[in-house]
């Protein structure tokens, strides 16, 4: 049997909600969980149970051969002996040490010449060098985030829990940092659980993604099958984007990108970090539909399609497209009316630039920018 | 100026303020950090002598460290002497009247740590006594001075614990405060008021520390 996280846990919050958490992870070869929901839906309370921070009332957390905890028999282990890597969201980075000192913190076992090669090793690797001796106030949000990182990392933990990893950073930062995180998990190979509600983090970041909606685990499964093709209406509710395909970056030209996807090009505003293989992400709600083959309009895409699908949501309307490629759009039940659409029918989908996102894809090579 | 009086003040202030940092730490992480039910019965005890009269504090203690009590009469055997009217007896007062005064301050520095700091500190493997040491405590240095100052002052001025307790043996038990009583009631207004007015710019002087170490901007080291 491989070695995994096992996790089937109950805990209630009276008047709340009752969290029922139920889920696998693979340690070796290590994978990266990605926890998806809206705030409040429990995903952090999952991950403080991970940490030993939180006792669950039911269940069992297992970690390979090591019981974490289990309701029947009464075991909890703390967190001092899981050998954890944690990085909570706004950092928690010790104002009293130094930016070498809080790396060094969790390595007082060992000997001392040891210890200074685990910190230099960490600072090294997040490019941390020159401000060792600086306090943790005295850094830029993106700094402190890499503190935090290199802190979690220098014990060599057997288990990373990030939080929120990128929240506390501004938007030009995130991007880029974004890339650097997807680098860097990938080069520890350490089993990883991270906690976001940005489908950018998770389809950068994640090998696997659980969705988590009220304290449950709604769906779990690849980044890119969950947001292509959400289990059910709460699920697709919770990722908000409908179409995320593999495709190619032709070229680059004053901030406006073309991309190619199964044959079909369209055009995106760059981002930074990206690659030439990235995933195409596009809001369903973002695409317009007319019928027929449209005139011009400021809109940089237009895809000329026919109607696969017509799916009730509510008060609005889901249509699958073939464009060459699946796509979804959202309109709402008089739009649908006023077109009289109907399955085969042929109709052009279109999406402004800004509306086509690109996100790193994991499996690619490395672009020279994060390496 | 009584010189004797003075220095038997200061030494038992000074070993109050270090036996009370000693008392103090544990009971002040258990207020900050309990999660038990029940715990303002503990808190409300730890308050106590910020309202007892000295007098009635003084009776309890002189009873319960009389060669009547459990605790005397053990005291007695071990040692030789009952403790009522000794410096230690004395000691063992001061202690106990001014826990409040050490206590709170340490427990309200302790209340400031964030949380997640702590947490954090456990995830990387540090015990609780661990980061107790080397989290907690560094960054509530400046509440453990102002603990340790507070309580030195009072034990300084005190006069009802220490008449009840101590007596008024000369450099043994007499207290600068009990000096000044004694000088005014033999009509020595002249003595009292120098002794009292040395007391009186010590006790601000202490407190003018307090207040200026207190100050966010002055703090040892740079806050968020």
């Amino acid at each position: 049997m491989a070695a995994e996280i096992i996790v089937n846990m109950t805990k209630s919050f009276p008047g709340r909600l009752v969290l029922e958490a139920r889920f696998g992870l693979s340690i070796d070869p290590p994978a990266i969980l990605i926890l998806f929901g809206p705030s409040g839906s429990g995903k952090t309370t999952i991950l403080r149970c991970l940490a030993g921070l939180e006792r669950p009332e039911r269940g069992l957390i297992r970690f390979g051969a090591e019981t974490w905890f289990d309701g029947q028999l009464g075991i909890h282990a703390t967190p001092q002996v899981r050998r954890l890597g944690c990085m909570f969201q706004d950092y928690a980075l010790f104002p009293t040490e130094t930016v070498a000192g809080n790396v060094a913190y969790g390595l007082a076992g060992l000997p001392p010449n040891e210890r200074e090669a685990r910190v230099e090793e960490a600072l090294t690797l997040l490019q941390l060098q020159g401000v060792e001796a600086m306090k943790p106030a005295q850094l830029s949000g993106g700094q402190q985030q890499r503190v935090a990182l290199a802190r979690a990392i220098a014990r060599r933990p057997q288990l990373l829990l990030l939080d929120e990893p990128l929240s506390a950073l501004d938007t030009p930062t995130r991007a880029r940092v974004r890339g650097e995180l997807r680098h860097l998990l990938k080069q520890l190979a350490i089993p990883s659980v991270v906690v976001t509600h940005d489908w950018g983090e998770a389809l950068a970041l994640g090998d696997q993604m659980a969705v988590i909606g009220d304290g449950k685990v709604l769906q779990v499964g690849t980044p890119q099958a969950i947001f292509n093709r959400p289990k059910d209406a709460d699920v697709a509710r919770i990722v908000g984007i409908e179409t995320a395909l593999e495709g190619r970056v032709r070229e680059s030209v004053e901030g406006l990108v073309t991309v190619e996807v199964a044959g079909v090009t369209l055009h995106a505003l760059a981002e930074d970090g990206v690659g030439p293989d990235v995933f195409v992400c596009i809001r369903a709600e973002d695409v317009v539909l007319a019928p027929g083959s449209a005139g011009t309009t400021s809109a940089r895409n237009q895809l000329q399609g026919r109607v696969v699908d017509i799916s009730s949501m509510g008060a609005l309307v889901k249509i699958g497209l073939d464009c060459g490629f699946p796509l979804s759009a959202i309109v709402t039940r008089s739009a649908v009316e006023d077109l009289r659409l109907s399955r085969d029918m042929p109709v052009t989908a279109s999406m402004k630039a800004g509306a086509v996102h690109l996100v790193p894809r994991r499996d690619a090579t490395p672009s020279p920018h994060d390496s | 100026m009584n010189w004797i009086a003075i220095g038997v003040t200061f030494k038992l202030a000074a070993l109050t303020a270090m036996a009370l940092v000693v008392i103090g730490l544990p009971i002040a992480y258990w207020v900050s950090f309990s999660r038990w039910r029940w715990k303002f019965l503990i808190e409300s005890v730890v308050a106590l002598p910020l309202v007892l009269p000295p007098t009635v504090l003084g009776f309890y203690i002189l009873v319960a460290i009389g060669p009547h009590s459990p605790f005397g009469r053990l005291y007695t055997d071990i040692v030789g002497h009952p403790l009522p009217f000794t410096f230690e007896g004395l000691l063992i007062a001061s202690v106990l009247y001014s826990l409040p005064f050490a206590v709170q301050p340490f427990a309200a520095a302790f209340d400031q740590v964030d949380h997640r700091l702590i947490e954090t500190s456990w995830t990387l493997g540090v015990s609780r006594f661990g980061t107790f040491f080397r989290l907690i405590l560094p960054m509530s240095v400046a509440g453990v001075v102002t603990g340790f100052v507070l309580s030195f002052a009072h034990t300084l001025g005190e006069f009802g614990v220490v008449l009840m307790v101590g007596g008024n043996i000369e450099g043994v038990t007499r207290t600068v405060s009990i000096d000044i009583y004694d000088e005014v009631q033999a009509l020595n207004y002249a003595g009292a008021a120098k002794t009292a007015l040395f007391l009186l710019a010590l006790s601000y002087l202490i407190l003018l520390a307090v207040y200026a170490m207190n100050r966010k901007v002055w703090a040892v080291w740079p806050q968020k």
